[in-house]
């Protein structure tokens, strides 16, 4: 199981260890920081990483490397789990999840450290239980318990804990009964140079935010429910439900969470909501070169793209550009050559592009490799896999909530290759 | 106060919040000797905010130990949060202060009673991490009443106090009855307490891997698969983890399991994802094919695994390992799944290389033109490294998919149009291996290589181009010239391009021999006098005699027919496999080995093995069924490494060290095969030459393996290192002074003198002290006299080969009879018979050529050294799968045990260990084969039964019937 964890900083300094088990030394890290040095970019650190008696596995979030210490045979995907959960905890409780935040909170990270795992298996990974166990510090509790001396730690055993339903606790009271959910569609895809679709896909999350007093069970059904290839459902859905009648049932845990996460693979047809048009030539023998890049809205269904940002690494010959953009900034950082373009909204009518020159290095030979565009939106009101929440059901409960759907279409990781 | 008041104050006039960074600052009075005053403080509040800074200190890692007993002593408080705080720093230091520790042994054990559960959790919880050991003794009374406690949250930690008790002193565990109470904990009523119990359990029972603790029956499966449905998510792994361990009665029993887990698939946790996936692999083997639940089964798989593709690149990583090793299994899976491999420009690269990998394990001809357009594209990308393996992947389709390969062929063409380095480089490398594959189709490419020669500077496409030259010297023209430019540098050029290069001149010689003897006796004069390689020295005299004494036979050699390259040259091996695919979602699976090679504290780990499907494997005592179970889908030719791609010839490992010890110098009259075989007109053709002819004991035997020796590729299924004709040539040495002959069987005329034209053939074959000896007589049955003499031998199963020529000195003369003894060797080229011991000859002399084919008993394969460590055996005889197993009958046999063995023992069949149960005999035995293949045998022998019961298990299970027939032969004989 999970012997111990290193945080690591982008400067390769740890700056925090827990040993669950007995101590390890913390020159295990050598072999991180070895790896670290070989790697071209941060993120290309391998996860896992063999050391003679021990394995390092590692997640790199918030420019911070968590770094777990392990011994035996342990699933590296329950590592790497456990260690996003860790960081989305610290995120929750924190507000943010950086090294101020955790050296400013060193106990409570500590207390949570301690709570999350037993001997490195997971006793509380919950954030409601959590909660329960190590109140969240505000300034005002800070205040309070410095003055009054109270503790932030919770004396009794959290209700849910132990129930069936150990994802919510019992005796929640609201006077506004409210309910919201977003359902939010990413699209990853790759576009070739000739504006073909190479690949697309749609990632979806419903997340929710419920605020219902008591035990309520609710239903949720979709119009079209088959579009879904794989679904993955937070533990408090009813598997069995959906197997028959494709209807979401569960009894929702408090507060905000994620009900269900789903994918639309390339099988089905994927509307891709923009288009790229571009021209970037470089000339032998001649120290410029051309570039020209214009967006343009499709498949949209009358609304609006926005958000729109789009960033490309250019050829390492490129010194610099000299471009003028119809609508929004761009910047080129010469050292990093990453050009990034922030386009704001799309306008059908006049449609915001890109146009200018690039300077190379003189007598360089033309660069070989082809940059890509990689492109962020977003579309308000609108699912771009065209799926519909039908109804939302309550149960078990005599008030009458109040229900929200939001729908979002945004680009995940939406690539144009030139 | 006053300090207190003060350092509020400061806080404030800094602006700094009141955050716990305050706990970091140091004063400069000496941080521990402040903060041992502060912890003996009598205001509660004060003492809270030392313990905290000196939690603080200890995770950046400051040694805070000397506070010990002044934390300790904060221990006995109400306030809960002082209590963790002060637990936390005893789990940390009290192994540093054992003496000290026992101070805290009171509070916890009276905590341990204390009416809140989470109280009397925390104590267990805490005192289970102190290890310490006389803290230990004093947990197991609470520990019990804990393990029985009426809350679950509390049974639910105790359960894992035992895995931690169990980790400091194993032997009390045990003692105490824990391992029970664990087990009595599997039928908990509590999911939660069921989840950390399976886990606890699993954690003790890796370090005792014969220990039945997770005795898993029907019965607790049911129970498992009940909670699995209610326990948290980590629970969920543990017992999915654990059911993978279990194997099904029946294809009923697996499909019933296989419903219950696969709701698991649509789990938001990827790691319970995986584990489900591992159980339906797994269990999916038992379920017939025709069943239509398989057919769900596998369409469910997929879209699970695609989504894990759209997590973080860390779980993609391991995602991705996976996948390589479930495609290889069941390819139908992911065979539509193509574009989720597809790469993104900024994917962390161990994602691309993955990616890629996969990408060519699922190219079929139906997506060929897509991945081939995406691989173009990924060899313009930056990432030096990605391009390169781009390219290779460019070739591997060609090689796998026969109808891309025209288009792969055209696509290389065009990425060395770009005139990038490395990617030419890289290109020169695959295309040399697509032309091994499909001879005399792209050569027209030659052209358009050779003008990138001067760009190379990596060894390897050096090599791969100079190989390309020397192999097709007849369609270049200036192929001297290319080659001799080659040479100018010699000696700055590394082994295998100097390899390569002396090759490639011998070719163009034997090719073109009126323009470049010049040229060939500048590079056998490089590589024989100013090398300090033995390799290429090596290499260099056998050419040299070789083409010195007889061109003709050298042609032969060198320009002999090389075997295809096929196109799974890295697919793992079936049986690594199949051990893999029980382990998915472990270290195991993220590096494609077995557990046992590299998990740490995992004594003895325990192979795994996927479950038999349903029907199969219940006569085992057929041999047919049994040789053919196993291999029906005999693996295909797996080439060693990339060197051997370019080894033509004589590519043998000069250095074996795993050989064994050096032979001993050959004390009789005896004289080495290899020996033998380099004397006579050698001498007198080196000359003058100086240095010794093989100095070196390993040179020697080399040469005598070199000869004859062609594509030294061996097929997979005989895992055999490349240096394998080396180590049996050793065991010449070794088995000088046998006691014992081995058996052989009685002459037996294999080609009568009707079909022969008069010739009459008779003979056997046997092993005199270590050398494999055909045993022949001629019979001239015509009118005339026969002369010229010569013998040659198909391809076969283990290579043998003649070690010299055939021995008729004197013409034979009509009804003239003469005694032949041919040594032989097995380095010849290797090819499956059928059946595996078939040997086809040819014998030619003045009249004709004539043809037959006899079997040669396998016991004359068996080397000297063939007897096994006792440990090892018992390891390999664990390592082998039971498929692999076969069964027979030897009958009507009247030896004592004691004398099967000395009699087993003379045809190098070693008894390793006897043991008699129940008046049975049974005989542990090895032996080995010249090929290194080693086969296991288990002989039974009852006392008055003439009938005895063996058991081969044998990684290539296609010997088994061979080798059984051996051993009747030599015991009847």
């Amino acid at each position: 199981m999970i012997h111990s964890l290193f945080l690591i900083n982008a400067s390769g300094d740890i700056f925090l260890e827990k040993h669950w088990k007995s101590v390890v030394s913390r020159s295990v890290c050598d072999y991180f920081f070895e790896a670290q040095e070989r790697a071209s970019e941060p993120e290309n650190v391998p996860p896992v990483i063999p050391t003679p008696h021990h394995y390092l596995i590692s997640v790199l979030r918030h420019r911070i490397y968590f770094v777990a210490v392990i011994q035996s045979e342990v699933p590296p995907l329950f590592v790497i789990e456990f260690l996003h959960r860790v960081v989305d905890t610290f995120q929750d409780y924190f507000g943010v999840c950086t090294e101020a935040a955790i050296k400013d909170n060193v106990v409570v990270v500590y207390e949570l450290l301690e709570e999350m795992l037993d001997n490195g298996f997971p006793l509380a990974t919950e954030s409601n239980i959590l909660k329960e166990l190590i109140k969240p510090p505000t300034i005002l509790r800070t205040m309070v318990n410095t003055i009054t001396g109270s503790t932030n730690v919770g004396e009794q055993l959290p209700t849910g804990q132990l129930s069936v339903v150990p994802w919510r606790r019992t005796g929640v009271k609201y006077t506004n009964n409210e309910a919201y959910f977003d359902v939010v569609e990413e699209i990853d895809a790759i576009i070739d140079k000739s504006g073909s679709t190479i690949t697309a896909e749609i990632q979806g999350v419903i997340d929710a935010c419920v605020k219902l007093t008591g035990m309520p069970d609710l239903t949720l059904s979709f119009m079209n429910p088959r579009l879904l290839d794989d679904v993955s459902f937070h533990p408090c859905v009813r598997f069995k439900r959906w197997e028959a009648e494709r209807i979401l049932s569960f009894i929702p845990p408090d507060g905000n969470f994620r009900l269900l996460s789903y994918h639309v693979s390339s099988q089905n047809l994927v509307a891709i909501p923009v288009y790229v048009k571009h021209n970037i030539t470089f000339r032998e023998g001649s120290s410029q070169g051309r570039f020209d890049l214009t967006l343009g809205p499709k498949q949209t269904m009358g609304k609006v793209v926005e958000s729109v940002l789009v960033s490309s690494q250019l050829p390492r010959g490129v010194l610099n550009v000299n471009l003028n953009p119809s609508q929004g900034t761009y910047t080129f950082d010469p050292v990093t050559k990453l050009l990034s373009w922030d386009v704001g909204k799309i306008n059908p009518q006049k449609l915001p592009s890109l146009k200018g020159t690039m300077s190379l290095q003189a007598g360089a030979s033309k660069p070989d490799e082809n940059p890509t565009f990689n492109i962020q939106f977003k579309i308000q009101q609108m699912a771009i896999s065209g799926l519909k929440v039908n109804r939302l059901d309550m149960y078990g409960e005599k008030y009458k909530p109040f229900k929200g759907i939001k729908y979002m279409t945004k680009a995940g990781k939406f690539q144009v290759r030139t | 106060m006053q300090e207190w008041a003060n350092q509020l104050c400061e806080n404030r006039q800094f602006g700094s919040k009141m955050t716990d960074s305050k706990y970091f600052t140091t004063t400069k009075k000496g941080e521990i000797f402040e903060l041992k005053a502060e912890l003996n403080s009598d205001k509660k509040e004060k003492k809270k905010e030392a313990v905290k800074k000196v939690i603080a200190s200890m995770t950046v890692g400051k040694d805070v130990s000397a506070l010990f007993p002044d934390v300790v002593n904060c221990m006995q408080t109400d306030n809960l949060e002082l209590k963790k705080l002060v637990y936390l720093y005893l789990m940390n230091y009290a192994k540093s202060q054992p003496d000290m520790a026992i101070m805290a042994v009171n509070t916890f054990v009276k905590d341990c009673e204390d009416p809140n559960p989470l109280i009397r959790a925390l104590a267990v919880r805490t005192m289970g991490c102190i290890r310490v050991d006389k803290i230990t003794e004093y947990l197991c009374e609470p520990l019990r009443k804990c393990l029985k406690d009426e809350d679950p949250y509390v049974r639910k930690t105790a359960a894992v106090c035992v895995a931690k008790l169990h980790d400091i002193n194993a032997q009390l565990v045990e003692d105490q009855g824990f391992l029970d109470t664990l087990k009595d904990l599997i039928s908990d009523s509590n999911p939660m307490v069921v989840a950390n119990a399976v886990a606890a359990l699993s954690e003790i029972a890796e370090s005792h891997p014969n220990s039945n603790l997770l005795d898993l029956n029907p019965q607790t499966i049911n129970k498992l698969l009940t909670a699995l449905n209610e326990c948290t998510e980590w629970g969920q792994i543990f017992i999915l983890d654990c059911l993978a361990n279990y194997t099904p009665r029946d294809d009923r029993e697996s499909q019933s399991i296989c419903e219950r887990v696969t709701p698991r698939l649509s789990h938001a946790n990827s790691a319970v994802v995986l584990s489900a996936v591992k159980v339906l692999m797994k269990f999916m083997e038992m379920l017939p094919k025709d069943l239509d639940y398989y057919g769900t089964l596998l369409k469910k798989l997929a879209p699970p695994l695609v989504t894990l593709l759209s997590a973080e690149p860390e779980l993609q990583y391991v995602a991705l390992r996976n996948i390589n090793l479930i495609v290889q299994r069941r390819p139908e899976i992911m065979k539509h799944e193509m574009k989720v491999f597809f790469v993104k420009y900024n994917d962390p690269i161990y994602v691309k290389l993955e990616k890629l990998d996969i990408m060519i394990r699922l190219a079929s001809q139906a997506n060929i033109a897509q991945v081939l357009a995406e691989l173009k594209e990924y060899a313009t990308e930056v990432d030096v490294d990605f391009v390169r393996k781009a390219v290779r992947a460019i070739g591997r389709c060609a090689i796998k998919v026969e109808q891309s390969a025209e288009r792969c062929v055209s696509t290389l063409l065009d990425l060395i149009q770009t005139k990038v380095n490395y990617v030419v480089q890289e290109a020169i490398v695959v295309i040399k291996d697509i032309f091994r594959k499909y001879p005399n189709k792209y050569e027209s490419v030659i052209a358009t290589l050779c003008e990138n020669l001067d760009s190379l500077d990596e060894p390897e496409a050096r090599a791969a181009m100079i190989w390309i030259v020397g192999e097709y010297a007849e369609r270049i023209d200036n192929a001297d010239e290319l080659l001799e430019s080659f040479l100018e540098g010699f000696h700055d050029e590394s082994t295998q391009v100097q390899l390569q290069l002396l090759t490639a001149i011998v070719k163009l010689f034997l090719k073109k021999p009126t323009e470049t003897q010049e040229l060939v006796q500048q590079v056998l004069s490089l590589a024989t006098q100013d090398s300090d390689n033995p390799d290429l020295r090596d290499r260099g005299y056998i050419y040299w005699r070789l083409l010195s004494t007889d061109p003709v036979a050298a042609k032969e050699v060198v320009l002999a027919e090389k075997p295809l390259i096929s196109e799974e040259t890295d697919l793992i091996e079936p049986t690594l496999l199949e051990e893999l695919i029980c382990h998915i979602g472990t270290l195991a699976s993220v590096y494609h080995k077995p557990p046992s090679a590299f998990v740490e504290g995992s004594r003895g780990v325990q192979h795994k093995r996927l479950p038999g499907s349903a029907g199969s494997g219940e006569s085992v005592d057929s041999p047919e069924t049994t040789s053919t179970a196993g291999v029906s889908d005999a693996p295909p030719a797996v080439i060693p490494s990339q060197g051997d791609l370019l080894g033509d010839l004589l590519n043998l490992d000069l250095t074996p060290t795993t050989a064994g010890p050096p032979p001993p110098a050959p004390s009789s009259g005896m004289q080495l095969g290899g020996m033998d075989l380099l004397g006579g007109g050698l001498d007198s053709l080196m000359g003058d030459e100086s240095e010794p002819l093989g100095g070196d004991l390993g040179g020697t035997p080399a040469i005598g393996a070199g000869f004859g020796a062609a594509p030294a590729a061996l097929p997979a299924s005989f895992s055999a290192p490349v240096s394998g004709g080396l180590d049996d040539l050793f065991d010449l040495g070794g088995g000088v002074g046998m006691p014992m002959g081995a058996y052989s069987p009685p002459k037996s005329v294999w080609l009568p003198a009707m079909k022969a034209k008069g010739l009459e053939i008779s003979g056997t074959f046997a092993r005199r002290a270590g050398v494999i000896q055909m045993e022949m007589t001629l019979t001239n049955k015509a009118m005339s006299v026969m002369t010229d003499f010569a013998i040659q031998f198909n391809r076969n199963s283990f290579g043998l080969s003649p070690a010299g020529p055939l021995q008729v000195l004197t013409p034979l003369s009509p009804n003239q009879s003469i005694e032949v003894a041919l040594p032989l060797n097995t380095s010849g080229p290797v090819m499956k018979m059928d059946p595996l011991n078939n040997l086809q000859v040819a014998v030619k002399n003045n009249i004709d050529v004539f043809y037959f084919s006899c079997q040669y008993p396998i016991s004359m394969l068996f080397v000297e050294d063939g007897k096994m460590e006792r440990q090892i055996f018992l390891a390999t005889w664990k390592d082998i799968p039971n498929d692999n197993e076969s069964q027979f009958q030897i009958k009507d046999c009247h030896l004592s045990s004691d004398a099967a063995s000395n009699k087993l023992q003379g045809s190098n069949i070693f008894t390793i260990a006897k043991r008699t149960v129940d008046g049975q005999d049974m005989l542990y035995q090895s032996m080995k084969l010249t090929n290194g293949i080693w086969v296991l045998a288990e002989l039974r022998i009852q006392a008055g039964n003439p009938n005895y019961t063996i058991s081969l298990k044998c990684r290539a299970a296609e010997v088994s019937q061979c080798v059984f027939q051996s051993y009747e032969a030599v015991l009847k004989n």
